[in-house]
């Protein structure tokens, strides 16, 4: 490579830096979506060269669902502390006991759903007008489509046919009152170029992405780790399974994976030779076909 | 490992989307769930093989009509480069969505039908890729395979292609390949069917094709972002400029300038994070101090004296209307130019460029949605620029409606 030519990795940070400062430049209130999952840890890193030596110009806003791993948790504070950022929480245990969501029942229930809902009632709470989010386009179908700063109307919802053209590095955040943005600084990275910045950067991640020894269920085809929100129905056994997780969501839809990759090189070549997309092994996604389109409208991430 | 982005445009059914899918197939790029996915939906639809387009046509709109209504982004990598692909519809109506895929891309891949040739859509797409100064073109000629791999029908597409785009001032590299994206023919590897073609394939073409050559290194400018001043008492005295290179290189040492003030300075120091560097060129994302405390907020710009942009309120541009609401007479609009946004005014309509036949169209007095014309406007406050064929990034503007906030125009400077 000549003396100005960037590596891909160069070039896919220069440009989410350049959107972190866009976002804190464009918007009044922004806010960092944390899920305590890779790409949000990515994209928290960033913020953080983005505005150094400054601290970060906005909080992280987590929504806990009440039913994430008790490591995720853990990482999540400690990572705070490092950053030296402020945390905000948006229960969904919260707006269940306020009445604003319905518990799901029956065999396939989860949070993931009702997540939504908490996270329009933080936004509004606090008053953020943009928030962003570490979504990928490679990830689905749906997020091809999706813009850097993808605008929604006063009820949090995302119109595919009135999404604003961006040309060049020049990004429109202008608003009305009641709308918001969601930003996302990672779009054109994919699982792979995550994996190889993390690599490089040497971030931090949670121990769950690596392999280790967990008991598990499979439910539908998905392996389940056991715990606190997912016990053994009948019929089902308790195996004991050297496993990693590729995404980081509730215990009770992320599916892991059977795997020895324990260190970032035996991720990395692991992912190289994947046959399944990461979303792959969520139970969400498998709902209908355009499950991530319809959930997008509605205003999830 | 390095990083293309190109732009794919044909006409409906010449096979683009499937040509995609075949890069993305072939490539290794599509994963098992996706392929199941697919059989599902090509199933269901009734499709015998795999329809590899079904990959590419995202929303659930778009595939019950069966036509691709955005530009979609693609991503694949092979062990040399990184790709990432702007898919843009070809439709007459859609000439917005090619001009947005074009404004990011290195390389444009245009496709011709071999039964049809050069068509009206061709030369739109040509010229589009002209306009937005992509400097690699790529005139993939597909459906070879229903053309009897003839290297007489491929000689004579090639012949009308090169009448037709001498025409095009900007376009100085294009590369011919005949291809079948259905079978795989020179795609990926080349094609036995095609004995007489002594080119190379055209994924071992975008491998191998230049890139970057369009980034100015030689006029350092430096939009700035975001002033960062640091709460702290450890960076007490810290003021860094941050922001993106977009030409040039600035080293520490060097003189500035800095614009609207005219003030002149030293660089300190330039960071990316907690590194330090002791370069930067465009497009790198960075932080540099100042050995004077000079006054600079967001929307300035920092330059090298012994190159000193355009500063001017009277501009002429270049501009593709985007709204579906015609050109009002007198509106004012938000001119968003670098890090910079200004009130705008369109003075005059010089003239409109018809998009299938290169023609000048004189005597307009508004723009429809689609349509592309030579522009006066006058800014609010003076912009600082260059032309659009020197620097893409401090070429470029968008124009946007204060009332609906859509974004309305992209414009390129003269």
């Amino acid at each position: 490579m000549s003396n100005y030519q960037l590596s891909h990795l160069d070039q896919l940070e220069a440009e989410a830096i350049f959107i972190l400062r866009e976002t804190a430049a464009q918007f009044e209130n922004p806010a960092l979506l944390f899920s305590g999952g890779k790409d949000s840890i990515v994209m928290a890193y960033l913020a953080k060269k983005a505005f150094y030596p400054a601290r970060i110009p906005f909080p992280l806003v987590h929504v806990d669902t009440g039913h994430n791993f008790v490591e995720t948790m853990e990482f999540r504070d400690k990572f705070v502390e490092d950053m030296n950022a402020k945390l905000v929480v948006g229960s969904v245990q919260q707006s269940i006991d306020e009445g604003r969501v319905q518990e799901e029942t029956g065999a396939n229930a989860s949070r993931n759903k009702l997540q939504t809902v908490t996270l329009l009632d933080t936004i509004e709470k606090y008053h953020y007008d943009a928030c962003l989010g570490g979504g990928r386009r490679d990830e689905e179908k749906a997020r091809a489509k999706e813009r850097f700063f993808s605008h929604r109307d006063d009820f949090g919802q995302w119109d595919p046919k009135k999404q604003r053209p961006e040309l060049w590095n020049l990004f429109n955040g202008k608003k009305h009152q009641g709308e918001n943005f969601r930003v996302f600084p990672l779009s054109n990275f994919t699982e792979m170029d995550i994996w190889m910045y993390i690599q490089r950067e040497n971030i931090e991640l949670p121990m769950l992405y690596f392999a280790h020894k967990r008991d598990v269920i499979e439910r539908n085809g998905i392996i389940l780790a056991v715990s606190e929100f997912v016990q053994p129905k009948e019929g089902e056994t308790v195996e004991h399974k050297q496993i990693r997780f590729r995404t980081m969501g509730d215990a009770t839809i992320t599916g892991a994976i059977e795997s020895d990759a324990d260190t970032l090189d035996k991720i990395i070549e692991e992912v190289a030779a994947a046959r399944q997309t990461e979303r792959g092994n969520r139970s969400d996604d498998k709902r209908s076909e355009t499950a991530m389109e319809d959930r997008k409208k509605e205003g999830y991430f | 490992m390095d990083l293309l982005r190109f732009t794919t445009a044909g006409s409906v059914d010449d096979g683009k989307s499937t040509l995609i899918g075949r890069l993305l197939y072939d490539s290794k790029s599509i994963f098992e769930d996706q392929l199941e996915a697919m059989e599902t939906s090509s199933a269901k639809k009734g499709d015998e093989n795999i329809n590899l387009a079904l990959l590419t046509d995202g929303l659930k709109a778009e595939r019950e009509q069966g036509i691709t209504i955005d530009v979609a982004y693609r991503y694949f990598a092979t062990p040399k480069r990184k790709f990432i692909i702007a898919d843009t519809p070809g439709h007459t109506q859609y000439t917005r969505n090619m001009v947005t895929g074009a404004s990011t891309a290195n390389l444009a891949i245009i496709l011709v039908d071999a039964r049809h040739g050069v068509i009206e859509q061709t030369k739109r797409h040509s010229f589009i890729a002209d306009l937005l100064r992509i400097q690699h073109v790529v005139v993939a000629v597909n459906k070879m395979d229903l053309a009897d791999y003839s290297e007489e029908t491929y000689n004579a597409i090639v012949q009308d292609y090169k009448e037709f785009s001498s025409r095009l001032s900007n376009l100085v590299d294009i590369t011919f390949i005949p291809i079948s994206a259905l079978n795989g023919d020179n795609v990926v590897d080349k094609s036995e069917n095609m004995d007489w073609y002594g080119g190379s394939s055209l994924l071992y073409h975008l491998e191998n094709v230049h890139v970057n050559s369009e980034e100015n290194h030689v006029d350092a400018r430096f939009p700035v972002q975001w002033v960062t001043r640091p709460q702290s008492d450890q960076w007490h005295d810290f003021r860094g400029y941050a922001g993106r290179v977009a030409g040039g290189v600035f080293k520490p040492g060097d003189t500035i300038v800095a614009y609207p003030s005219g003030f002149k300075t030293t660089i300190d120091k330039i960071y990316n994070a907690t590194q330090e560097l002791d370069k930067a060129f465009s497009p790198q994302s960075i932080t540099m101090t100042l050995k004077d405390e000079i006054d600079i907020s967001r929307g300035d710009m920092i330059v090298k004296e012994n190159s000193i942009p355009h500063i001017e309120q009277n501009l002429e541009a270049m501009i593709c209307w985007f709204s579906d609401k015609p050109t009002q007479p007198r509106s004012k609009l938000v001119l968003r130019h670098t890090t910079q946004e200004v009130q705008a005014l369109i003075t005059d309509f010089k003239y409109q460029v018809d998009v299938n036949t290169l023609h000048k169209i004189e005597n307009i007095d508004g723009l429809e949605m689609n349509q592309i014309a030579r522009i006066s406007l006058r800014t609010s406050k003076p912009l600082f620029y260059d032309s659009y064929r020197k620097n893409r990034t401090t070429g470029s503007f968008i124009l946007i409606d204060p009332n609906t906030n859509e974004t309305v125009a992209a414009g390129m400077l003269k």
